[in-house]
């Protein structure tokens, strides 16, 4: 089996493996006075600075979640309510964040806030100057994702983040995809908010980050105990906290060459992939993700491609989002302006440390293979291809 | 993939009756790219029996299984039994689809009569109308 799948989970690494195991060892309540439940605070304490040191921050800052959607609620949240006690209910976003953003603004929207989503153009991108211009005086929060989960494009953090504090409007951002694979300093980067998922960078699942910088006041979504400084309620999940420490750790240790080896799979796969006619690489073609393939093919659709790769030994993603059980296609694809018909036959390959070039050597021969062999029985692709039909691509 | 039972993972890795029939009978062709479902039928029809039927899909895995299926439940049966093909009993055949890929023999049905429709039609047989799908309109997803 080939694992191309890195951007929806990665495989836990044997250094955070053991971490966990150690925090199962590692028994006792953080809150507890006594010696056992002293010795779990200490390396609760050990894991949030490393986490800390990883992202430029202060250990005070590191608020720990359940993963990236309760990080990215509580995020809006907390810029939402401290908006409001200002009497500023603007709010400016991406039109292809993830669901966990879109949703929740909706769920803002219903609450009184109006929401500016902002045009991503055809690569994917946005730029400091479409935020700046976006800035009402009534602002209180933009959201721009790091980087995209489907296209992979890599958005101007920093010089978002400075058009944001010379406004004095919060700054958050998703980095979900980001932390982990590229550098990410939230002093650099500008960054008040930040949400991150430990399963992305080979830790486990059901563990995140919320980065808040000192002086933002968080709002409480799970109410109770004095855990995380008052503003998250519940006992800590000590095993898989030190496990997305050693896992974030050894991430950013190996950053460099991990990001040699993605980058130099990524783009085989996105040269051989051009060849097949009549489709188009999606998302920005430099600033991208090191681990990220994102490509359309006219005349297909996405749903039969995943079954036939995985048939042949190869886990993909579309991002047509008819396996989630909508019949819409990926909003990212409609975002940049793909229409419903290519954005249908998406593929989505995310690359991983722990692929090799045979590996991408065998994908360039499997995939043209299956898309020329859905194409072969679409009545689309017969129309295009007799001329009833003009291609899009 | 748990996603779909083994009969459906069989007629979309092996879909029977795949192609085109130069000289077809009736041809119907249901369904929208924009919704990421086309299918269409090929008919060939002698003495009121479906001696050959071809289909051709753009979609889904359980699409292409429902094509596949859905023209395999028809061949060699007279025109009047091909009609009472049901969408419930395609995915029936199929042991099943995932609720949200139920439209897809909906689909597979519309398409069959639609090329009965357009055979009737080509031969000046009459018929009653109410039977076939409003095919100028079988949007089966809400743009």
């Amino acid at each position: 089996m080939i694992y191309a799948d890195h951007a929806a989970t990665t495989k836990m690494s044997a250094t955070a493996m053991a971490a966990m195991v150690k925090g199962w060892e590692v028994y006792g309540n953080p809150s507890s006075l006594h010696t056992i439940g002293q010795e779990a605070a200490v390396v609760l304490q050990q894991a949030r600075e490393q986490i800390a040191a990883c992202l430029d921050a202060d250990p005070k800052e590191i608020y720990f979640t359940s993963g990236g959607s309760e990080a990215d609620n509580q995020a809006l949240r907390s810029a939402a309510a401290i908006g409001k006690r200002q009497g500023k209910m603007h709010i400016i976003s991406t039109a292809f964040e993830h669901h966990a953003i879109l949703h929740c603004l909706e769920e803002l929207k219903a609450e009184g806030f109006s929401v500016t989503l902002l045009d991503v153009h055809e690569n994917g991108m946005v730029t400091a100057e479409q935020v700046e211009a976006a800035i009402q005086p009534d602002t209180c929060l933009v959201s721009v994702m790091y980087a995209n989960n489907e296209i992979g494009s890599v958005m101007p953090i920093a010089e978002i983040g400075a058009v944001c504090r010379k406004h004095n409007v919060l700054f958050h951002t998703d980095a979900v995809q980001a932390v982990g694979h590229i550098p990410v300093s939230v002093k650099n980067d500008n960054i008040d908010l930040l949400s991150l998922s430990a399963h992305k960078f080979h830790g486990p699942k059901g563990i995140g980050v919320l980065y808040a910088k000192k002086g933002v006041r968080l709002y409480t979504l799970i109410a109770g105990g004095a855990q995380e400084r008052g503003k998250r309620a519940g006992t800590e999940n000590i095993p898989a906290i030190l496990g997305m420490a050693a896992a974030l750790q050894e991430a950013c240790d190996h950053m460099e060459e991990n990001t040699q080896h993605c980058k130099a799979l990524r783009d085989r796969l996105i040269a051989g992939l051009s060849q097949i006619p009549h489709s188009v690489l999606n998302g920005d073609p430099l600033h991208r993700l090191p681990s990220n393939v994102h490509f359309c093919f006219e005349g297909i659709e996405g749903e039969s491609l995943l079954l036939l790769l995985d048939q042949k030994g190869i886990c993909a993603s579309s991002g047509s989002a008819c396996t989630s059980g909508s019949l819409d296609p990926s909003h990212v694809l409609l975002a940049i302006g793909r229409p419903h018909e290519i954005a249908h036959g998406s593929l989505r390959l995310s690359l991983g440390e722990e692929n090799t070039m045979a590996e991408v050597e065998y994908m360039l021969e499997a995939i043209p293979e299956v898309v020329s062999y859905l194409r072969n029985m679409s009545p689309v692709w017969r129309d295009l291809t007799s001329g009833k039909k003009s291609f899009l691509l | 993939m748990a996603l779909y039972s083994e009969k459906v993972m069989d007629h979309f890795l092996h879909p029977r009756n795949v192609g085109v029939l130069e000289e077809a009978d009736g041809i119907g062709e249901v369904g929208n790219a924009k919704c990421g479902d086309i299918m269409k039928i090929y008919l060939k029809i002698d003495n009121d029996v479906i001696t050959d039927v071809k289909f051709e899909t753009f979609g889904c895995g359980s699409a292409i299984a429902s094509s596949s299926m859905a023209t395999e439940m028809i061949k060699g049966k007279p025109v009047s039994e091909a009609l009472q093909l049901t969408n419930k009993a395609v995915a029936e055949a199929l042991d099943g689809l995932p609720a949200h890929k139920l439209h897809c023999s909906v689909l597979a049905e519309e398409a069959i009569k639609s090329a009965l429709k357009d055979y009737y039609d080509k031969n000046g047989i009459a018929y009653d109308a109410s039977q076939f799908p409003d095919c100028e309109n079988c949007a089966h997803c809400v743009e």
